[in-house]
């Protein structure tokens, strides 16, 4: 038998693909907002992981405080959290365009500490729980594993959202306005297109996919107020290995590190914390834009 | 070709007042100061050329117009609006397209997206058919994929063709001949000329002064950031040595 030789149960390699996977839906949906952000915005957004945070304690707050429940968060709280990064992007990131990156990203790391700070301080570190909606409770025996339904509608959610995402850049007039803004502001605004206005609706997009995945996230993991930060750091990792600013690369980096994630954690378990960023030091070694990354 | 463009005839009259007035303009690029009180007038459906030496001013006047320089100062005033406190974007929709030097073709949009750019300013653009009987090239270049793999010609048919589309009456050409072969040239040559024909208002900036005399009406001398002289076409031949000594050749 294959799975007597690799020395593992095929029930512990696949729910541990199956965890690849779901980290990997967070990776990829996070990532993916980073990137799109980056592009345009030529930001590199550290209050990414704060704002998948308030996803999730959005849905927790929102239950506690108002009684609505998960499919309410799943629509409401993305377009609160949106929102305040449209605010957010109006009133301070929009004055560092003409300054170097490094400004935006103590700006963005900042305001990531002062959301972390003041839900801390109000919360504590310790985590709320937040249930499984009941109509997603439960699981499939598929025979060689047992796969909890919660697990399922995330990685379909996340699939959908990112590949929607990508066809509406990658295939859409409203796409194509996008990437020429990305490659040339000032051309496409001297044809009539309000440019500052499209940064503006980029970032709150971007923002409310991190929400989305705290709010995807919030049954799963613990809801505390620093549940972005220790998550961020991974992500970064794969969007420097994705490539900055490539769309699609960031989809399938998110989701395959995770899956690589997973598999380490059957075969070498010591190393799995630590093997995105042992890829992540590779890929910069021998190919530093990235591996979709255009060399410009 | 003989059918007219749905284009210029029907701007609205500015009373005899030039359709485009530029006056005492200045710019900078950070702290480098560029133009300087540069002054210049184009009348309804006239095609002017700014001719001068390389790094005269005569590109940066166009992205003065444009709105899409660092700083800039003084008056431009276009069908009766000043337009000097604008944003590009509210200055292209009052009809002006502007055609870059480098271009502007977007290599991470396929050509039909690079045509299909800029949106309708004004009513009586060309339509895409009418874009493809200007530059028949284009048509075949229309299912390959990125922008950035047209030859340096067609990519310069894409940039002037996506402008038309637009309804953008007044043009702003930065050297659409530069580098290009000469039967490109020739081509470029007698779009402008019907552009001409068909009512629309052109201000060229060229090198190649022959080009730039086959076309315009009148010539507007640029040397460091102003308007040194201005030139009828009509006398070009006459100021054959004037105009070498301006430009140094």
């Amino acid at each position: 038998m294959l799975f007597d030789l690799l020395g593992v149960t095929p029930q512990a390699l696949f729910s541990q693909l199956l965890l690849g996977l779901i980290n990997g839906s967070f990776y990829a949906m996070l990532s993916l907002g980073l990137a799109i952000i980056f592009g345009l915005l030529n930001i590199i957004n550290f209050t990414h992981g704060a704002q998948y945070m308030l996803g999730a304690f959005g849905s927790w707050m929102l239950l506690h405080y108002t009684g609505l429940n998960y499919w309410y968060a799943l629509f409401l709280v993305p377009i609160a959290v949106g929102f305040t990064g449209v605010i957010l992007e109006r009133l301070l990131i929009s004055r560092l365009y003409h300054l170097d990156h490094l400004y935006g990203l103590l700006l963005t790391f900042g305001l990531a500490l002062i959301i972390q700070g003041l839900l801390r301080n109000e919360y504590g570190i310790s985590g709320k729980p937040y249930a499984i909606p009941e109509q997603l409770r439960g699981g499939q025996n598929l025979g060689f594993m047992f796969l909890p339904n919660y697990r399922a509608w995330v990685i379909a959610v996340s699939i959908v959202v990112c590949f929607g995402t990508w066809y509406m850049i990658e295939r859409t007039r409203l796409g194509a306005y996008l990437r020429a803004a990305t490659e040339n502001p000032t051309l496409v605004n001297a044809f009539g297109i309000n440019v500052p206005l499209m940064i503006t609706a980029t970032y709150g997009f971007g923002v409310a996919l991190a929400a989305l995945a705290g709010v995807l996230a919030a049954p799963i993991y613990s809801v505390h107020p620093n549940m972005g930060a220790d998550l961020i750091i991974v992500v970064f990792a794969v969007v420097v290995i994705g490539g900055m600013g490539s769309i699609l690369g960031a989809i399938l980096t998110g989701f395959g590190l995770g899956l690589v994630e997973g598999l380490t954690r059957v075969f070498y378990p010591e190393a799995s914390a630590v093997v995105i960023f042992v890829i992540m030091a590779i890929v910069l070694l021998v190919k530093p834009a990235g591996l979709f990354g255009r060399t410009v | 070709m003989t059918e007219t463009l749905p284009a210029a005839a029907e701007t609205a009259p500015t009373g005899g007042a030039p359709l485009l007035q530029v006056r005492d303009l200045e710019a900078w690029y950070g702290e480098s100061h560029v133009l300087h009180k540069l002054s210049f007038d184009v009348g309804q459906g006239e095609v002017v050329t700014l001719l001068g030496r390389n790094g005269a001013g005569k590109s940066t006047t166009l992205k003065a117009i444009m709105g899409i320089i660092g700083k800039r100062r003084g008056s431009v005033v276009y069908a009766g609006r000043e337009t000097i406190a604008m944003p590009s974007r509210q200055i292209a929709r009052l009809g002006i397209g502007y055609v870059p030097e480098e271009r502007g073709i977007f290599a991470t949009l396929n050509v039909e997206e690079n045509l299909m750019l800029p949106p309708r300013v004004q009513p009586g653009g060309l339509t895409v058919e009418q874009v493809f009987e200007l530059f028949p090239n284009l048509r075949e270049r229309l299912g390959s994929s990125a922008g950035s793999k047209l030859s340096g010609g067609e990519q310069q048919m894409l940039s002037i063709g996506r402008i038309l589309r637009t309804g953008a009456k007044t043009l702003l050409l930065d050297e659409p001949t530069e580098g290009l072969a000469p039967v490109i040239v020739q081509q470029i040559g007698a779009t402008i000329e019907r552009l001409k024909r068909d009512g629309f208002t052109i201000v060229l900036v060229e090198q190649n002064f022959r080009f730039a005399s086959r076309v315009a009406d009148r010539h507007f001398i640029v040397e460091q950031g102003r308007v040194v002289d201005m030139i009828p076409n009509a006398e070009m031949d006459a100021s054959i040595d004037k105009i070498h000594a301006y430009l140094g050749v």
